[in-house]
């Protein structure tokens, strides 16, 4: 028997009214939409048990339910109560109210069209495993094999509407790769009484079969094997290996000796640790004479010199070689760093990318050493423009249309909503960028920050390992079929080939159970002597991984937990289903931890012990069924050696006439989306939690984002973690080495400004970048390499992690069938980590008092090139390293001296941006003289003073009483007092010869500010 | 000897560090528990003179925010806790905390009817979660709790804040003084429903109820999360201020006082 309870809200159904709103916007002459809870319970229960199981999922005050069974369409009789004939009925709840008047409320419902949303089968549905939980603990009956619960979403709407416009909506609202959805008109709906009681479950064939697969085959055909993936008995491909032709020799060169064909899963397991994704093997690669390669020539090599350099300075403690990189905090604590980028999943599922993306960040902070406690999450948002609704299609026949860059702008702002938040992680600061080209394949970055005793039973803590003869355990999440070639697949461009599967759902609270009894309880208590994120590659990475540091493993595949029966062992090893970590545990301490883990709601399994054999041993039902050696698992790969080229075109600055009203163009300017607010994401991402808030998102009476955050981790201290970030995709095209060097600027002078250390500031690079293959593109990555071995050498900011995704690119076609590709431009996002000892020290953005001086540091130049204001031109902004640092010590210093009341480094944008937004926050006039401000020579237009984004500069503005002593501190550097704080609320800017060019209030401005994503 | 403060943890519940330190800087003393360990010996309960139950995302607000657990409650131990609630001991519940008790019916408990469901915290009115300082006044006598508070500034971040209850409750709610926080503006006057003041479209501005007794409090805003001077909103317009009339920058937060009154009501 199952049972279908629908839930409906029937007072303040605020869910229900902005649905309809929602739609309203989409352009569906929707007059009401209402929303209801459906859970679809499969087994059997007595009519009094179901009854008790509909109370306790409902709200008495708020909420009504009916209930359904299958046994009769309809069938309401609960127990031996009056039978009810009304055609959409009821069962009765004794004692709260009347049926009658749960009638009423069902049947006032008007609609034209009944849509509902649930899951797909085997899509992990959150809401439904805790309903079961609910009512396991309720009837105290467990749920068997084949019984299950299920939630979908039941939307009446009513309206001018046809049938396709359901569809339409349906679409919109759903996610078809990872949802179902049914519509049903009234009439239809009547008819059968309601919905169709679904119940969605994988059955997959219960044969489970090895399956070898020869490699003697033609070169053609082993291409295509590579390309797309193994061959089924049908005929099909199983999808993306993504083996390129040497490393397919290399494999079957290694099978060759072994003198037999390799099977399914080790030739999958391979394709899975050979990625690009996972080896890196583009960073790794020689490439024209750095025989290093890109990343220990230039990346670990920075590092290395600045560590060696600051001697006892040394703050870093573990750098790349674990999930995050750290440095100390304090005497007792270190912090660690990770940035992600989760870019091909959320192009297909915006939603279900970025939440999967954040939590996943999360686990390298927890699968950081011996587990660090997650206690700051970052976002960065890279995404095509808004307005732009022109389809693209990822087949010729034009069926699979991508989604239009505003749904997966909002996607994965919801995503990262329902991750951090769940998870109880602040989220202090993030940006969003817009482009064009990153229609097609939008980047997603996710990072995380982490708080981790220096020493945890008297041992290192950032020191694990797997030992000989520990078990191999496995938390967390069960594995299904989600996120099978995730690593191979985000190695490759979007392409129809995309599989669907690559979609996973993220489940925060599963992982928040998990983190909690590792960071809280098992790691103090000392239960475990290694600890990895199952992320890309699943078991098949963290597994294999794990077992370098003994020297093999031995894994029982078939005691895997699954989420449905017979999924085929290769999928069971590669899939990417999240919220899984795997352990290394003695066996002495196994059954104490598993345990715990059973005590806090957490699942935990023996797949397998660790060995030291040498060999990475698979066995599914007592057959051997991968059996490779560890050396050719880890480095049987071939080298790469790559070519590059770098033909910088010859580009012209466009005279363009000067605006007459510059007020006009900064009202505009300040709409330009990647300059304008974007409130409504840290208004709905929780930035207190965790009570160490000092500097957030959001700065000033007048609310403007701040491009840095200041976080106190432990309550009873002062010290602060300064995070920032920077990133400037529009330089790519003019010149990639300033580009770098400009991202590297930015996130370490954005700290500075709000009280960031330079002496104590570690960064993280991730490179986004597009057609790798192609060696201009090889080119303009290896001079952005360059410039951040340059620019962190001189900074003295180490790289303790970082990152690369380097295919993103879109293969497709537009409307008319015509093949496009649409390639994200070069991007490198530099994140800044400091540490500052004082957070009362800190500096916010917003000016503070009328008469408080404003001052530029810092010179302007004509760089204008690459900017918001002009994109065009080829005077992209340079970085003078070694002044900047000198000035940027002086910040330092005059913050430390409470010389500071408010600053703010320019940069998309440029002075203009950066004046406006101070007087916004501050909600204070401002009166500024352009002829003042310290310039180059023959810089001689207002306009291109206002909007250039030159490089290394702040503006600032100081107590008058300061005055001497600040001008003082700064006597060596390029400065100048530049205008006033107003007690009035006009904002004026004077140009260089007297004119005044802007004339506006810091209403006019605010509103400008807040205009373009006013209704997120 | 300290008062003992139990906070509860678990099941996504994400708030119990900061609450514990809370507690702790006001005087109390207090053990962080896993409620299955909670589940498995009640009796503990027995050492303690305060309960809490901190904010979080208990069960990722499915099935109604607050309700799963609950219903776990509910479904183990619920005359343990009933009877906690009944003796002259603290109880509080803070956003997610604040949920659980109403679905626990411990607050309002009308008529004393401890245990019944009488009031909801619905989706906010724009159906979003929002994160943001509010104002709160003390409008009640009754609440031990928010004594020696007259306005609090405190940060909210929740989805489902939206207070409300049938006539009758709210009513009762009135004539028996257990309305303990309202949203008000800056200038202290009614938020009158008014967004941002009143950040989720509680009726009658609710922000924080508590029971007949005035010993049992669920509030939706934080005050747990302005420990420090350094957490408030505006705080460094603050600092400037102080620094150039010549005063001294304050280091604990103002939110502390809540925690403060729950040690006091055993100590003094």
């Amino acid at each position: 028997m199952a049972y279908r309870i629908e839930v409906v809200t029937h007072v303040n159904d605020t869910r229900s009214e902005v649905m309809r709103k929602n739609l309203v916007s989409e352009g569906f002459a929707i007059e009401t939409a209402k929303v209801l809870e459906v859970y679809t319970v499969n087994k059997n229960f007595n009519s009094d048990e179901i009854k008790r199981i509909a109370e306790i999922l409902s709200n008495p005050i708020s909420q009504k339910f009916k209930i359904r069974d299958n046994s009769s369409k309809n069938d309401v009789v609960q127990g031996n109560k009056e039978l009810l004939h009304e055609p959409y009925d009821t069962v009765r709840r004794e004692g709260s109210y009347e049926v009658d008047e749960v009638i009423r409320i069902f049947k006032t419902i008007d609609f034209d069209f009944a849509l509902e949303i649930g899951f797909l089968p085997g899509v992990t549905d959150n809401i439904a495993t805790t309903a079961k939980e609910s009512i396991e603990g309720l009837t105290k009956q467990k749920f068997i094999e084949e019984e299950s619960v299920h939630s979908s979403t039941l939307i009446f709407l009513k309206g001018k509407i046809t049938e396709e416009d359901t569809k339409k909506i349906g679409n919109i609202l759903a996610n078809k790769l990872i949802q179902r959805i049914s519509i049903k008109d009234k009439t239809s709906f009547e008819k059968d009484n309601g919905m169709d009681l679904i119940i969605p479950r994988v059955h997959l064939s219960s044969e489970v079969k090895i399956t070898k697969v020869d490699l003697n085959i033609s070169e053609e055909e082993l291409l295509k094997l590579g390309k797309e993936g193994i061959l089924n008995n049908d005929g099909t491909r199983r999808g993306p290996l993504a083996l390129e032709k040497d490393y397919l020799y290399a494999i079957k060169e290694y099978f060759a000796k072994e003198g037999r064909s390799p099977t399914d899963i080790e030739l999958e397991s391979l394709a899975q640790t050979w990625s690009e994704h996972c080896k890196h093997t583009i960073f790794a690669a020689e490439i024209d004479n750095i025989k290093d390669g890109l990343y220990k020539g230039y990346i670990k090599k920075a590092t290395i010199d600045i560590r060696n350099k600051k001697g006892k300075d040394d703050f870093c403690v573990s750098v790349f070689s674990d999930n995050s990189g750290a440095i100390i905090f304090d005497e007792n604590y270190l912090i660690t760093d990770k940035a992600e980028t989760h870019n091909s999943p959320s192009a297909l599922d915006p939603f279900g990318g970025a939440i999967t993306g954040i939590v996943g960040v999360n686990r390298d902070t927890i699968g950081f050493g011996k587990g660090a406690k997650p206690i700051i999450n970052k976002y960065g948002f890279c995404v095509g423009l808004t307005s732009d609704e022109e389809p693209i299609y990822r087949d010729k026949d034009l069926k699979e249309a991508s989604l239009t860059p505003k749904r997966i702008f909002e996607g994965v702002v919801s995503g990262v909503n329902a991750g951090g938040n769940q998870s109880g992680i602040p989220t202090p600061q993030g940006f969003t960028y817009f482009h064009k080209d990153y229609k097609g394949k939008p980047l997603i970055f996710v990072g995380t920050v982490g708080l981790i005793p220096k020493t945890i039973n008297g041992k290192p803590s950032h020191e694990k390992g797997a030992h000989k003869n520990d078990k191999i355990v496995v938390i967390g999440g069960r594995t299904g079929q989600d996120g099978i070639h995730g690593a191979t697949f985000s190695s490759e461009t979007l392409s129809a080939g995309s599989p669907a599967t690559a979609v996973q759902i993220g489940d925060p609270i599963t992982q928040k159970k998990f983190s909690d009894a590792i960071i809280k309880e098992a790691r103090g208590m000392d239960l475990y002597n290694s600890i990895t994120d199952d992320g890309a590659g699943g078991l098949s990475s963290s597994v294999a991984e794990m077992a370098k540091e003994c020297g093999g493993c031995e894994v029982d595949l078939d005691k895997v937990p699954l989420k449905y029966p017979n999924l085929e062992p290769w999928k069971i090893w590669i899939s990417e289903s999240q919220e899984r970590m795997t352990l290394a545990i003695s066996e002495e301490k196994v059954e104490k931890f598993i345990d715990l883990m059973k005590r806090r709601g957490v699942e935990a399994t023996i797949i397998g012990t660790f060995t030291d054999s040498g060999r990475c041993v698979i066995k599914y039902k007592q057959e051997k069924i991968m059996d490779i050696s560890m050396d050719f698992l880890h480095n049987g790969l071939p080298k790469k050696t790559l070519h590059t080229t770098y033909t910088k075109t010859e580009r012209k600055e466009k005279a363009i006439p000067e605006p007459k009203n510059l007020t006009d163009t900064l009202l505009e300017l300040l709409k330009n989306p990647n300059i304008t607010s974007t409130e409504f994401i840290p208004r709905q991402y929780d930035h207190s939690v965790q009570g160490g808030a000092v500097l957030g998102p959001l700065h000033g009476k007048g609310r403007v984002i701040s491009p840095a955050s200041v976080t106190k981790p432990l309550i009873e201290t002062r010290k602060g973690v300064v995070c920032s970030q920077g990133l400037y995709p529009k330089y790519s095209e003019i010149d990639t080495y300033d580009m770098a060097a400009c991202s590297i600027d930015t996130a370490v002078r954005n700290s500075i400004a709000i009280g960031g250390k330079l002496s104590h500031m570690a960064l993280m690079d991730n490179f986004c970048w597009c057609s790798s293959n192609e060696s201009e593109r090889l080119g303009q990555l290896k001079a952005a390499a360059k410039a951040c071995y340059d620019y962190a050498v001189e900074y003295g900011t180490p790289y303790i992690s970082g990152k690369d995704s380097m295919f993103n690119d879109f293969n497709g076609f537009d409307k008319n069938g015509n093949a496009i590709k649409i390639s994200s431009p070069p991007t490198l996002l530099i994140s800044s980590l400091s540490v500052m000892d004082d957070v009362t020290k800190a500096v916010s953005l917003d000016t503070k008092f009328a008469g408080d001086l404003v001052y530029v540091l810092g010179e302007t130049k004509d760089e204008l090139a690459g900017s918001e204001y002009f994109p065009e031109g080829k005077n992209v902004p340079k970085v003078e390293a070694k002044s900047a640092k000198k000035l940027y010590e002086k910040v330092e210093e005059a913050i430390l001296k409470n010389m500071i009341a408010s600053a703010l480094s320019p940069s998309h944008g440029g002075l203009a941006a950066t004046f406006a937004k101070k007087a916004i926050a501050g909600q204070l006039g401002m009166e500024i003289d352009l002829n003042k401000i310290p310039r180059e020579k023959n810089l001689n237009r207002n306009d291109f003073i206002l909007f250039s984004e030159t490089a290394s500069r702040f503006v600032v503005t100081i107590d008058p009483n300061k005055k001497g002593e600040f001008e003082k501190l700064f006597e060596d550097e390029t400065f100048a007092c530049v205008g006033q704080i107003l007690d009035s609320n006009k904002f004026t800017i004077k140009g260089i010869n007297g004119e005044t060019i802007v004339d506006t209030n810091v209403k006019d401005l605010e509103e400008a500010y807040k205009s373009t994503f006013k209704n997120y | 000897m300290k008062p003992k403060a139990i906070i509860i943890t678990g099941y996504g519940i994400n708030c119990e560090e900061e609450t514990s330190k809370a507690f702790e800087l006001s005087g109390g003393e207090t053990t962080i528990v896993h409620i299955n360990d909670l589940i498995e010996n009640p009796k503990m309960l027995n050492d303690y003179q305060i309960m809490a139950f901190p904010g979080g995302f208990s069960y990722g607000d499915d099935t109604g925010s607050g309700n799963a657990l609950a219903n776990k409650i509910k479904n183990n131990i619920e005359k343990e806790i009933l009877e906690f609630a009944k003796q002259d001991k603290l109880i509080i519940g803070i956003c997610n905390g604040f949920q659980i008790l109403t679905n626990l019916g411990l607050v309002p408990a009308k008529e004393n009817k401890y245990g019944e469901r009488q009031a909801v915290l619905m989706h906010n009115t724009h159906a979003r979660y929002e994160c943001r300082w509010v104002k709160l006044k003390n409008t009640s006598q009754k609440c031990i709790w928010t004594r020696n508070i007259e306005t609090l500034n405190c940060p909210i971040a929740h989805g489902e804040g939206n207070f409300y209850a049938e006539k009758e409750v709210i009513d009762s709610l009135i004539k028996n003084d257990q309305i303990a926080f309202k949203y008000v503006k800056d200038d202290n006057s009614p938020a009158n429903l008014q967004f941002p003041f009143n950040p989720n479209g509680a009726m009658l501005d609710i922000a924080g109820i508590c029971d007949e007794s005035g010993r049992i409090f669920g509030l939706m805003p934080h005050p747990e999360r302005f420990n420090s001077f350094t957490n408030q909103d505006g705080w460094t317009y603050a600092k400037e201020k102080l620094l150039r009339e010549g005063k001294e920058i304050p280091t604990l937060g103002q939110g502390l006082q809540v925690f403060k009154n729950a040690i006091e009501y055993f100590t003094k």
